[in-house]
């Protein structure tokens, strides 16, 4: 039984940013995704939690656009993305760091970092003028990477870099884009612990900012109950429970569906082969 | 001197030198090398830099697989070259021939581009190699337009025939004929094209396809779409074929399936980007002037070496003239195998950064 939505911020009327209606992805006859609606506003954060292969990646691809829906609509500020491409999709505000790692292995770390910007400043058309020419886009790049504090390795190949260091490079780039929508997938996995407050600490002064949708995929409990103004639970591609922390994790569904307290219900849960997780 | 080259030097002092040296025997060719078959040499050389400098923006740059870059060589020496046949050895001939081609060549880059770049690289490479076949057949049939396979030989413009003379004394010991004009027309085309392609690399624009070639899934999440700046580079590669075209048609008054069309030529621009060094378009200049000059003056060579081998068994017959096709082979293979990244990749890869 989905709980009633709670809206996070009761006393104050705010249009949502991000709409997704009855979203929907089937791959063959397994459906991924099974009619989302789900709606989120400027200046909240709202994790999204659920086993393995609940769809939660898939979610995230459909709203990005790497995934045609099947059916559904994805809504920003009023307009009907539904029918524009990821390129599209991007400019227009939704950003995305993937789960799995997805880089431009070859070129600098600062490189995959001022693409991101001059993709923001849409700078990408000018052939004659030199790219190392545009210091603000270099120099931004660098303020950038400063703050997730890999400024060290500016120079070096991004495939040269430490797993917790690309996904740290991951999120700079999404960062970089300055998007309204900020979609993290699961951005601390594989982490150190010490790597683990750098992102966390990043994601904290987004919120705090209060103009940013951010939309967080995470599994640590601690991690989403210190930072989450709402939870969404996805199971087996539907959306069970949707609201306040505390009520979303006391709710049994929860409690059986995600953290597996009922041991047998956990047990019957299904679990994404990992080489299918992600969009790539 | 390095704002010319867009601040992308040749990182490599080996390479310097040799690229320096390269430019220098270019720009002195009419007055160091008094025969034809020489200025002929350096002609071929000037045109290929273009061709595959252009070719290096699609395979190197953009990791774009096309088949169809001798269909705008060709465009661009049948615009001019038919031009110059039907209206006339005018000038008016020439860059009306010109525009014309570039005209139909940028169309038709576009089109493929926006009709096939969407799908995976192999389509791509299939449809391009589907196209040219039909354009160098069409080229061949309409034998009253085109001069079928014998092509067309037409006069160029007055000031560019061996007769016609730019001074009345030598310069240098060198009458500046209308042959040494046209050459350096050549000459200063492939330098001014080449900058512009190194210029257009280094540009905004040209680190869009870098990333393109590394990872397009991500370069279109970046809000970049990949097929916009695939479909402009395939027309800019397109464009700069047709000009080196055009510049050949000039260079030897004769249009031909031969010249221009065939496959062969496709697959010489293939191994003078994979030798020189894909994406670095210096390989381009280097790939370039070694096939060229192998493929001039190997049988030449072996000839002398086979005369100076006279008697001891069997190494006359393998180094005589006629085995020359095989040696080339040899030497393709050989430095694919020992440089799989092009002898600019080496170099840059022994010196310092
Ligand atoms: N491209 C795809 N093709 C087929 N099945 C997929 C694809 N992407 C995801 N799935 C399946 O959809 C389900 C949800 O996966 P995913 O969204 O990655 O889960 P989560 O991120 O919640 O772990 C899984 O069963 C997965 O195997
Ligand atoms: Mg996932």
């Amino acid at each position: 039984m989905p709980l009633r939505p709670l809206p996070p911020n009761p006393d104050r009327f705010s249009m949502p940013v991000l709409e997704t209606h009855d979203l929907t992805v089937r791959f063959g006859g397994h459906v991924a995704v099974d009619g989302v609606t789900a709606s989120f506003e400027a200046g909240t954060l709202t994790a999204i939690v659920g086993p393995n292969g609940a769809g939660k990646t898939t979610y995230f691809n459909l709203i990005s656009g790497q995934i045609r829906a099947s059916a559904g609509r994805v809504v920003l500020n009023g307009r009907d993305l539904s029918g524009a491409g990821t390129a599209a999709r991007a400019r227009a505000g939704l950003g995305r760091a993937f789960q799995l790692t997805n880089l431009f292995p070859n070129l600098s770390v600062r490189e995959n970092v001022r693409l991101a910007v001059q993709a923001h400043a849409g700078g990408g058309g000018s052939m004659l003028s030199l790219a190392s020419g545009h210091r603000d886009w270099i120099a931004k790049a660098d303020r950038i990477l400063a703050e997730v504090h890999l400024e060290a390795a500016a120079g070096q190949p991004a495939a040269a870099l430490s797993h917790g260091d690309k996904r740290k490079l991951e999120v700079a780039i999404m960062m970089a884009l300055e998007p309204m929508v900020y979609m993290f997938d699961e951005p601390t996995a594989g982490m150190s612990v010490d790597e683990v407050p750098v992102v966390l600490d990043l994601i904290r002064r987004l919120k705090e900012r209060r103009d940013k949708t951010i939309l967080l995929v995470e599994h640590k409990m601690d991690v989403v109950r210190s930072l989450a103004d709402r939870i969404v639970v996805l199971h087996q591609g539907r959306l069970v429970a949707d609201g306040e922390p505390g009520a979303v994790i006391a709710s049994p569904i929860v409690q059986e569906a995600y953290l597996g307290v009922a041991a047998p219900a956990a047990a019957a849960t299904p679990a994404a082969p990992a080489g299918r997780e992600g969009a790539r | 001197m390095i704002s010319l080259l867009s601040g992308d030097r040749p990182r490599s002092a080996v390479l310097s030198v040799i690229l320096l040296a390269i430019l220098v025997v270019l720009a002195a060719a009419p007055f160091a090398f008094p025969g034809a078959q020489a200025l002929n040499t350096a002609a071929k050389i000037c045109v290929f830099v273009i061709l595959v400098a252009s070719y290096d923006l699609l395979i190197g740059y953009a990791g774009i697989v096309s088949f169809a870059h001798t269909m705008f060589y060709g465009i661009g020496g049948y615009g001019v070259g038919l031009a110059l046949y039907g209206w006339g050895a005018t000038w008016v001939s020439v860059f009306g021939g010109l525009a014309l081609a570039l005209g139909l060549g940028i169309v038709l880059a576009l089109a493929i581009g926006l009709f096939s770049l969407r799908v995976r690289a192999i389509f791509f490479a299939m449809i391009t190699l589907a196209v040219a076949s039909a354009f160098a057949i069409l080229a061949s049939q309409l034998s009253g337009f085109t001069g079928g396979e014998d092509g067309r030989s037409f006069r160029v413009p007055p000031e560019l025939r061996p007769a016609f003379k730019l001074f009345e004394e030598p310069v240098l010991g060198l009458d500046i004929t209308g042959k040494v004009l046209t050459y350096y027309i050549l000459f200063a085309t492939a330098l001014a094209l080449f900058l512009l392609a190194l210029r257009v690399v280094n540009s905004p624009f040209g680190s869009v396809l870098k990333a393109i070639r590394e990872n397009d899934f991500r370069t279109e999440a970046l809000g970049y779409r990949t097929v916009v700046f695939r479909t402009k580079v395939n027309c800019l590669a397109a464009a700069m074929a047709v000009v080196a075209g055009g510049l050949n048609a000039l260079w030897l008054r004769y249009t031909g399936p031969d010249t221009t069309l065939s496959f062969a030529i496709m697959l010489d621009i293939l191994l003078m980007v994979v030798i020189g060094g894909m994406g670095t378009l210096y390989g381009a200049v280097i790939g370039a002037t070694l096939f060229i000059v192998a493929q001039n003056y190997l049988q030449k060579l072996m000839a002398v070496g086979a005369a100076a081998t006279e008697g001891i068994p069997l190494v006359p017959h393998l180094i005589h003239p006629d085995r020359w096709l095989l040696w080339l082979g040899i030497l393709f293979v050989a430095s694919v195998y020992f440089f799989p990244t092009g002898i600019v990749g080496r170099f840059r890869k022994a010196g310092p950064h």
